[in-house]
């Protein structure tokens, strides 16, 4: 399934030139992020299962493992319900927009040494803003769908977003300095010892960052389902539901796999293939998306703001200090004392920062 | 300041209806919520979508016979409300409890409180948004202490095992082995959801100092139960006015002082944990003998009125029965713990976010079959 | 100075729920493994018995919801009072148990069995026969201790492994 193919960033040279190339790279693309999908839905299910004392769904195929499938079939034929008042071209546009982007951050995401459908050489900067693009499909959604709940969800989205895009580009600075390239594969290159150790603060900011920009707990507040019923989706039935839904998952595979690549190594590994080894980092990480899912409460609007601008904000700018200081006068013979002090830096900011925080405000005298 | 000050853009607000259908809403309650942005600015609440006229069902009954409606009013704690109105009869009739049916209802109400408790503190722990998790580890004890009712009642949740002058049936023998069991256990379970989540910072910044409920407002608004002595009210009617047999065990009552969310679940973590305290006691000294006063079975009680209270789970509650010396009550009014404890709402979630409304909501920890009757 | 909001009741609470992924799960595959409901089980139908019934009516004087009608007659052949119909419409009834509780002739039972659905309401009114205790209808406990000794003993939660898997 894994596009195993071409070792090098140049296509081959196949009849038509590169479309032929690119046409058939990127439908095998699209097909390994909707099997990663599946599997990061039965991931979720059956493990939130367990760790809920549960079994989750067991009853479709082997360990259920078909159940995503009967997902989609079932959601698939469900009727389409449009809200008289909503904006018709707007709903109806909304999860395709949603969808797009996501898909496209794949493109550069390396499954192997070269073995990605586009080698930009600025590839993590198109990374962070394609990502971006998908608040505007969210916030159309809330928009179009002339629902209360719907239009709470998008506008806290748009407001997360902007605010968590900020951390999550410096935290990316950070890796970037210590790579020396731009480029998705060479970051992979460059990480003989996994940047995970190198920044720990930065693996930090960036995760936290990631899951409040795709909107996984605790940070899924445009879908607060306690609050919200279900966010900017609320409105949304049928096909256009799978589209969201499968964008929600997608999107914290796209981040599960951005993390691997710029922290864990990427493709690199010993013993086992290359390929399994990403696909291995990446349902590591998002395991542990669903291990946070299971035990942590929601945060609220105004907190996560202030998580934003006064916890991530100001560590990612001291953590892009501190790394800059480090690549220029750290001795390039004792990587390995670098770890402990960068490890140490991060325990000690994170605790003194911690600080602080007040509890008990966001009262507004009415 | 107020809010329009702050905002540099000309808003308006919006109402939002927050149910009758709504994930957070436990039941079918309903609050015309008046925002600013995500502010709220006001709440009306409307309920009565599950009125089912159960007082005045009560006047066209038996005594007896009202007993199986008594659990529909809280449906999670239905022992308390038999409880409650077998007080309020015998207090009428003048009929005295056997020993043993004394411990038992203590038995069963103290479990019950233990459920009320679990249900509380999950779902408020949901409604934080921790997903699902508290909840389904806390139905999970309440499970067993639910198999024990079905043990001795053959229900799990409409009882109907308090009878006027006693309890229904004897427990099996099994009863009481399974109730060390779990007596065993469960304070180790308590210890883990501590774990879990009480020191869980996002909860802390999501509960703490949130939706407080100052001490006088408790008062004047008649708030009781753990919603009130989390506002640092000292008053449990187990210690206030004794009824049944609670002079006997040594027991605490948990207070804060904060009045805050958090302070709520902490009260009723401590009440859980002095429940447990009581059943150790109840367990060493329960007697034998029978369970049931020689009480006539269309019950006719001399003319005239009482009002027999209990601190149910959820607060004081309260039944009040006039009698005309026939077989049915001429009136039946109940105080209803959630309505009653629902009314200081609207004080506590003004000027705190849409996210702290459902929170707020569900540290007040009501029931709407309680509270539409 | 006290800290206390870094990070470690986070780290607290995720050790729970991990620890959690290795033990047994509580839940139960309902319809293949099956668990004994209680002795005293209050189930989905009532069961009477003609031989014991005298007509008297007290159940259905008892019933809160008066979802039992019983007719009576005298018999003209010998000259005997006996049941016609003992009607139970179980649409109505909320297994309270307060007839079996009330009986003095022993005569009515509450069910041990459940999954009793019917797919019409007419179905839910039963009659005579069809109350008739049966193999497909056993009789709980509820208020028989006899009946109750002889059922099977109730599972409990309480005793379930849910600690670590082996």
């Amino acid at each position: 399934m894994m596009p195993n193919l071409p070792m090098q960033a140049v296509p081959p040279d196949w009849p038509g030139g590169y479309w032929w190339h690119w046409l058939f790279f990127s439908i095998l693309l699209i097909a390994f992020v909707v099997i990663m999908v599946m599997g990061a839905i039965w991931i979720e299910r059956r493990g939130m299962g367990r760790m809920q004392s549960r079994l989750g769904p067991n009853r479709t195929g082997p360990f259920g493992l078909l159940q995503p499938v009967a997902d989609a079939i079932k959601v698939l034929l469900k009727e389409n319900i449009v809200p008289d008042s909503a904006d018709k071209l707007v709903h109806w546009l909304a999860p395709v927009i949603a969808f797009a982007p996501v898909m496209m951050i794949f493109a550069v995401v390396p499954f192997q040494n070269g073995a990605l459908l586009a080698d930009l050489n600025i590839g993590i900067l198109y990374v962070v803003a394609v990502s971006s693009v998908a608040t505007l499909g969210v916030f159309m959604a809330g928009w179009g769908s002339s629902n209360k709940y719907s239009l709470l969800g998008a506008m806290r989205n748009v407001a997360a977003v902007v605010s968590y895009e900020m951390p999550l580009v410096l935290a990316i600075v950070g890796v970037v300095l210590v790579a020396g390239s731009l480029s998705m594969n060479d970051i992979v290159l460059a990480q003989d010892i996994p940047f995970i150790l190198l920044q720990p603060l930065g693996f930090l900011l960036f995760f936290t960052a990631g899951c409040a920009e795709i909107n996984r707990s605790p940070f899924d507040l445009m879908e607060a389902d306690s609050e919200l019923v279900a966010g900017f989706h609320t409105e949304y039935s049928g096909m256009k539901f799978a589209m969201f839904y499968l964008v929600e998952y997608a999107e914290a595979i796209a981040i599960s796999a951005i993390i691997t690549t710029l922290f864990l190594g990427g493709w690199r590994g010993p013993v086992l293939p290359p390929w399994l080894w990403f696909i291995v980092k990446i349902f590591i990480v998002f395991f542990f998306m669903v291990w946070t899912r299971t035990t942590l409460p929601r945060v609220r609007i105004d907190q996560l703001m202030a998580l934003a601008w006064k916890f991530l904000f100001p560590l990612a700018l001291i953590n892009l200090f501190i790394t800059a200081i480090q690549v220029l006068v750290w001795p390039d013979a004792l990587p390995w004392g670098l770890i402990i002090v960068n490890i140490a830096i991060m325990v000690i900011l994170v605790v003194v920062w911690s600080k602080f925080f007040k509890l008990g405000w966001g009262r507004l005298e009415v | 300041m107020t809010t329009t000050e702050l905002m540099t853009l000309k808003t308006e607000p919006f109402v939002l209806n927050f149910g009758p259908l709504h994930p957070s809403t436990h039941g079918v309650y309903r609050m015309r919520a008046t925002l600013d942005g995500e502010v709220v600015l006001d709440i009306e609440p409307v309920f009565g979508y599950l009125h089912r006229g159960i007082e005045k069902l009560a006047e066209e009954r038996t005594y007896t016979g009202f007993i199986p409606l008594t659990d529909r009013l809280d449906y999670i704690c239905p022992m308390s409300n038999n409880l409650a109105y077998c007080l309020a009869v015998e207090k009428l009739a003048g009929i005295r409890v056997p020993e043993r049916a004394e411990y038992l209802r203590v038995i069963m109400a103290e479990l019950q409180r233990l459920v009320n408790h679990f249900i509380a503190v999950g779902t408020f722990l949901n409604d934080c948004g921790a997903f699902m998790t508290p909840v389904v580890y806390m139905l999970r004890e309440r499970e067993k202490i639910l198999d024990m009712f079905d043990m001795v009642c053959g229900q799990r949740l409409t009882y109907n095992y308090m009878r006027i002058g006693g309890v229904g049936q004897d427990i099996p023998e099994e009863f009481l082995p399974a109730l060390r069991k779990f007596l065993g256990t469960t304070p180790r379970f308590i210890e883990e959801m501590e774990w879990l989540l009480k020191q869980n910072e996002i909860l802390l910044a999501r509960t703490k100092g949130v939706g407080i409920l100052p001490r006088d407002t408790a008062i004047n608004c008649g708030i009781s139960g753990p919603v009130a002595r989390a506002s640092g009210v000292n008053r449990d009617l187990r210690k206030a006015d004794p009824y049944s047999i609670y002079d006997r065990f040594e027991f605490d009552i948990p207070t804060g002082e904060a009045g805050d969310c958090y302070e709520r679940y902490r009260v009723r973590i401590e009440e859980m944990r002095q429940s447990l305290r009581i059943l150790e006691q109840v367990t060493k000294q329960i007697p034998g003998g029978p369970v049931r006063a020689e009480v006539p079975h269309l019950i006719r009680p001399p003319r005239g009125e009482a009002y027999a209270h209990l601190e149910a789970p959820k607060g004081e509650l309260g039944f009040y029965i006039v009698s005309d010396n026939s077989i049915a009550p001429y009136r039946c009014h109940v105080r209803p713990t959630s309505l009653i404890n629902l009314t200081a709402l609207r004080e506590m979630v003004r000027g705190w976010k849409v996210a702290d409304l459902i929170v707020i909501f569900g540290s007040i920890d009501i029931t709407m079959g309680e509270v539409d009757r | 100075m006290k800290f206390e909001r870094y990070g470690i009741g986070i780290i607290k609470g995720m050790t729970v729920t991990i620890r959690h992924l290795l033990r047994h799960p509580t839940v139960n595959q309902f319809p293949e493994q099956r668990l004994n409901v209680s002795r005293r089980t209050r189930g989905n139908e009532l069961i009477w018995s003609r031989e014991k019934c005298t007509g008297c009516a007290t159940c259905a004087k008892t019933c809160p919801q008066g979802a039992i009608e019983i007719v009576t007659a005298t018999n003209a052949e010998n000259n005997k009072y006996e049941v016609e119909t003992y009607r139970v419409d179980t649409g109505y009834c909320i297994q309270c148990g307060l007839c079996v509780e009330a009986c003095p002739y022993d005569a009515v039972f509450m069910g041990y069995s459940y999954e009793r659905a019917k797919y019409r309401r007419g179905e839910l009114v039963q009659t005579n026969d069809e109350l008739l205790e049966s193999p497909e209808r056993p009789a709980s406990g509820y208020y028989h201790p006899d009946i109750a000794g002889k059922l099977p003993v109730q599972t409990l939660l309480v005793d379930k492994i849910v600690e670590k898997r082996k």
